[in-house]
């Protein structure tokens, strides 16, 4: 699974938290520093197994498994308010946002 | 001498935020349903660079309780509520307003267009009663029942109250001022036409006591973002109030005041 930022949002990250907010219903959303790594690592190029693995893993002392899980759930809630977008091949970067 | 079908203009300038709005009517009974409603705030004899033209229906069916729907079409704003229709052209700044002859749809109309005109130079109305105190303003936000009016009740006589309702926020020369309402809440009353620059924010929190409390920057633009007042979802708007909380934000300390209902709260503010 690979991750790309809408660019359909207005973001901001502020110290190790990031405050998203989505234009096209204004849902709010703030990110905590594990939320923060993932978003940030969306690149549409990167596949989540391994930012969770590289990203998250060592800088939160969290098992792989655990980790991803917990990922998926946060990714899921994302999708679903058009935050994130999710697909099953890398993105070309031009049509990343 | 007045010509057989002519109609009297009775056009009234309503200066809000330091924004005149040239209200114009041709029916006198809406200039007096104006004049009463706005008070000092109105104008007379102000040229103004904005206008609103009335045109008054008769009676209809009517939620004024109800929301209103905001969009942009052909670079202009359209707005639609039950008890009104209206549009805003921002590169003419000029509008037009259907209603029948009553003060609250002209006041939606009013917040709505003010709300377009600060958000692209970083204002912005804001669920917040706010006070001025020793030449400095300082707000009071929260959603319903936060407190907003109360704590504008138990102000003291040196404080002079802007606003119970919503507050009137401009960036001026890269500083924040506060800006006196007619938008009023519970009291029922009109603020005071003043402004002052902008001390601090405060968040409200009912308590059994009071206390002020540092909030992390990214929750308190999380926080504010809640309490500011726009009516449309539409791209360019929402971008700019993110923005603009953000400068707020960076520029105006924001703090939770958690307060017991009663005046002892003012001996924090000030």
């Amino acid at each position: 699974m690979y991750l790309t930022q809408s660019a359909d949002i207005a973001a901001r990250t502020i110290g190790d938290d990031t405050i998203i907010m989505s234009t096209l219903d204004s849902t709010v959303f703030m990110l905590n520093s594990v939320g923060t790594a993932i978003w940030n690592a969306a690149d549409g190029a990167t596949p989540l197994s391994q930012i969770v693995h590289e990203r998250v893993c060592p800088e939160f002392d969290v098992s792989d498994e655990q980790a991803l899980a917990d990922a998926m759930e946060f990714v899921d809630k994302l999708v679903k308010h058009g935050i994130l977008l999710i697909s099953d091949s890398p993105v070309p970067p031009k049509e990343a946002q | 001498m007045e010509l057989p079908g002519a109609r009297k203009s009775h056009d009234v300038v309503i200066e809000i935020g330091g924004f005149p709005i040239e209200v114009q009517t041709t029916d006198a009974a809406f200039e007096r349903i104006l004049r009463g409603r706005y008070g000092d705030y109105i104008k007379p004899g102000a040229a103004s660079q904005f206008a609103l033209r009335v045109q008054l229906s008769g009676p209809g069916v009517a939620d004024p309780d109800a929301d209103a729907e905001v969009w942009l079409e052909d670079r202009e704003w359209k707005m639609v509520r039950g008890d009104f229709r209206a549009s805003w052209n921002p590169a003419e700044r000029r509008g037009q307003v259907f209603q029948t002859a009553n003060p609250y749809s002209i006041d939606s109309v009013l917040r709505i267009v003010h709300t377009l005109m600060l958000a692209p130079e970083g204002g912005f109305l804001l669920h917040a009663s706010s006070a001025v105190r020793n030449g400095k303003a300082f707000l009071f936000s929260g959603l319903s029942e936060a407190g907003k009016t109360t704590i504008a009740r138990l102000a003291p006589a040196d404080a002079t109250l802007l606003t119970d309702e919503a507050s009137y926020v401009r960036k001026v020369d890269g500083r924040y001022f506060a800006y006196g309402t007619p938008f009023a809440g519970e009291l029922g009353a009109p603020g005071k036409n003043i402004s002052a620059p902008v001390a601090a924010l405060y968040l409200l929190k009912k308590a059994a006591d009071n206390r002020i409390e540092e909030i992390d920057p990214a929750d308190a633009i999380q926080r504010l973002l809640r309490n500011i007042l726009f009516f449309a979802h539409q791209s360019e708007l929402v971008r700019q109030v993110f923005e603009s909380a953000c400068a707020f934000v960076a520029a105006v300390p924001v703090f939770q005041l958690s307060f017991f209902p009663d005046q002892r709260v003012w001996e924090l503010i000030g």
